[in-house]
């Protein structure tokens, strides 16, 4: 009877103390950015208040209003930043995509000489920290004029996506069964047919979340778009991020609204793609 | 396996040149990784032996041979970095792990609203580096930060404590900002990996009268290796991500306490205008990177040798 009691009751325990940590831990997750977003809604004078306002007496817009007013106090031209940032990410998603297809299927379906070393190889040329890289593209990309246009960024990201795409899209392949696309040029499909109505189908929805990986890298990197981008022709927003910093002050309200506007579309892409992703990373990895 | 010769788009070309049709395929990803990484990388490892600064651009042409590295070899602030940059990793990348299992370990356990406690995981993962580095410098703000305002309503502490300019605890509240971006990558692998386990070898090893942790140890973990590894692989691709974040929240500073290779770099290659230097730093720097990528994935090829998963 007694054991019988402390064994339920270190179960109950352990119940506690399981639902606590996780609500710590999610706490920890959560809090900084709806940190964010609350006081992106917030007067700057709530927001430099001493001692703290804990309870806001009032929230507006005005963050918003003044960001997407333009050039007026202080405005930053966040939608030319904006614009700057879908043009090019999306974009360079497309060109990497089509350029991972092409290298993932020879990884998946192609046996040759040099294999594993060539996919090590790309692999590494994605680990070349941007800033390091970024010194020689500066150099290279002013001597060619191609410094602050969003045909330089677009190649640079590109370059950068295109080894995790071809490692991802290998992985979905590498799910589809090959007998699947034997069987169809057995009945008369050519090898180009068999792949578009046959394998490409079924690994669709994984070259998707390769596509929205890639595009999120494109939106979030700083390291290169902050050399190679000079002015509002080609300036992506995590770079009008720092429109809000001048050397003494720093308009945390308008900061915060920027940020709240690069998340939105971030937040909506991770969540359409979760389930891919997981699984494209998984297996790409695991079943290589 | 048959070639295909005349079906493809390339056909022609591949007929008259006799390609194979792999090469075909990867040759657009191989030509654009060779023109945007390579070729910069070998311009950027010649002009590291030259005196090659920004502001006269003629003096590209200046050989120096290898004294930028034996400038690096001496500079006490180039090692400072480094070894900053190996322990920040090192320290980071193993707390994000732990931190990881234990954060998959309970979720995994969770019986209602799994779906969205995984969601909101991966919230973080979602965020640009840049601006986690913002968020968490107006978080640890002395003056405005909600760490800070929190501690003193508490009435936990009286003065306010000057996180990003105290060398320690700006060192501590970067690599806080790191382990919160970077944790979620491990959590949602070894989630996965936990899925993905076999029933039996559990149910097996309670039979024979293990313990939970005997079983964790000697059948859940085993079994996630392969998970830990893909994600420190993958990690590993993007460690430098760090940059953009320290570059906001300190930029090195306080007196170079949080210097890190890569900001250290982007300082003297860009505000200096000493571009063969920095390249010279740059190089030791890529090399790390590289180091790190190759042995994860090393690792990761004999992880799955051992479950038998390798092919």
């Amino acid at each position: 009877m007694t054991t019988d009691r402390t064994h339920r009751n270190r179960k109950r325990a352990l119940r506690i103390a399981h639902f606590i940590g996780l609500f710590i831990a999610m706490s920890i997750i959560c809090i900084p950015g709806l940190w964010i977003v609350l006081n992106s809604f917030r007067p700057t004078v709530e927001i430099m208040a001493k001692p703290p306002v804990w309870i806001p007496n009032e929230l507006n817009l005005d963050h918003y209003r003044a960001m997407f007013g333009g050039n007026g106090q202080g405005g930053v031209p966040v939608l030319t930043y904006f614009r700057n940032s879908m043009v090019i990410s999306v974009t360079s998603t497309i060109i990497a995509l089509l350029v991972g297809m092409g290298g993932g299927y020879a990884f998946a379906r192609y046996r040759f000489k040099g294999k594993a070393a060539l996919f090590v190889g790309l692999m590494a040329t994605r680990a070349v920290p941007g800033v390091a890289l970024s010194l020689p593209l500066f150099i290279l990309f002013a001597r060619i004029g191609i410094i602050d246009t969003h045909f330089g960024m677009i190649l640079a990201y590109v370059a950068m996506n295109v080894p995790f795409t071809v490692w991802l899209i290998d992985g979905f392949f590498r799910q589809v069964p090959r007998e699947l696309a034997e069987a169809a040029e057995i009945d008369g499909c050519t090898r180009w047919q068999a792949f578009w109505r046959v394998e490409f189908p079924v690994a669709r929805a994984g070259i998707a979340s390769a596509g929205i990986f890639a595009f999120l890298t494109s939106w979030n990197e700083y390291a290169l778009a902050s050399q190679l981008t000079r002015s509002v022709y080609s300036k992506t927003m995590p770079v009008g991020l720092l429109d809000f910093t001048s050397e003494f002050t720093l308009n945390w309200g308008g900061m915060c609204a920027l940020a709240v506007l690069m998340i939105i579309p971030a937040l909506i892409l991770t969540f359409l793609v979760q389930k891919h992703l997981i699984a494209g990373l998984t297996f790409g990895g695991v079943k290589g | 396996m048959v070639t295909p010769s005349i079906d493809l788009p390339n056909g022609l070309l591949m007929t008259r040149l006799k390609l194979p049709p792999w090469l075909v395929l990867l040759l657009p990803a191989i030509l654009i990784l060779m023109a945007v990484v390579l070729i910069p990388l070998l311009l950027s490892l010649y002009s590291s032996f030259t005196s090659y600064r920004l502001t006269r651009p003629d003096s590209i042409t200046n050989w120096i041979g290898t004294f930028n590295y034996e400038k690096a070899a001496k500079d006490e602030n180039f090692w400072a970095a480094f070894g900053r940059t190996v322990l920040f990793l090192t320290i980071a990348l193993n707390l994000e792990m732990l931190f990881g299992l234990g954060l998959a370990l309970m979720v995994s356990k969770v019986t209602k609203g799994q779906r969205l406690l995984r969601t909101v995981m991966m919230f973080p993962m979602m965020f640009s580096p840049i601006l986690v580095g913002f968020q968490f410098k107006f978080i640890f703000n002395d003056n405005v930060g909600l760490v800070n305002n929190a501690l003193q309503s508490l009435g936990l502490s009286s003065t306010a404590i000057p996180w990003l300019v105290d060398g320690k605890l700006a060192l501590f509240s970067i690599a806080f900002a790191e382990i919160w971006m970077s944790t979620s990558v491990f959590g949602i692998l070894i989630l996965a990996g936990l899925y993905a386990i076999p029933q039996d070898p559990l149910e097996a090893a309670k039979v024979d009268g293990c313990t939970s942790w005997q079983s964790f140890r000697f059948v859940t973990l085993p079994f996630l290796m392969p998970f830990i590894y893909i994600a420190m692989a993958i990690r590993s691709l993007d460690v430098a991500r760090a940059y953009d974040m320290v570059q906001i929240m300190t930029n090195g500073g306080p007196a170079r306490r949080t210097e890190l290779l890569w900001t250290l770099i982007g300082r003297t290659g860009y505000v200096d205008a000493k571009m063969g230097y920095a390249n010279a730093m740059g190089y030791i720097s890529i090399f790390l990177a590289i180091f790190f990528t190759v042995y994860f994935f090393k690792k990761l090829t004999s992880a799955r040798a051992e479950l038998g998963m390798g092919g």
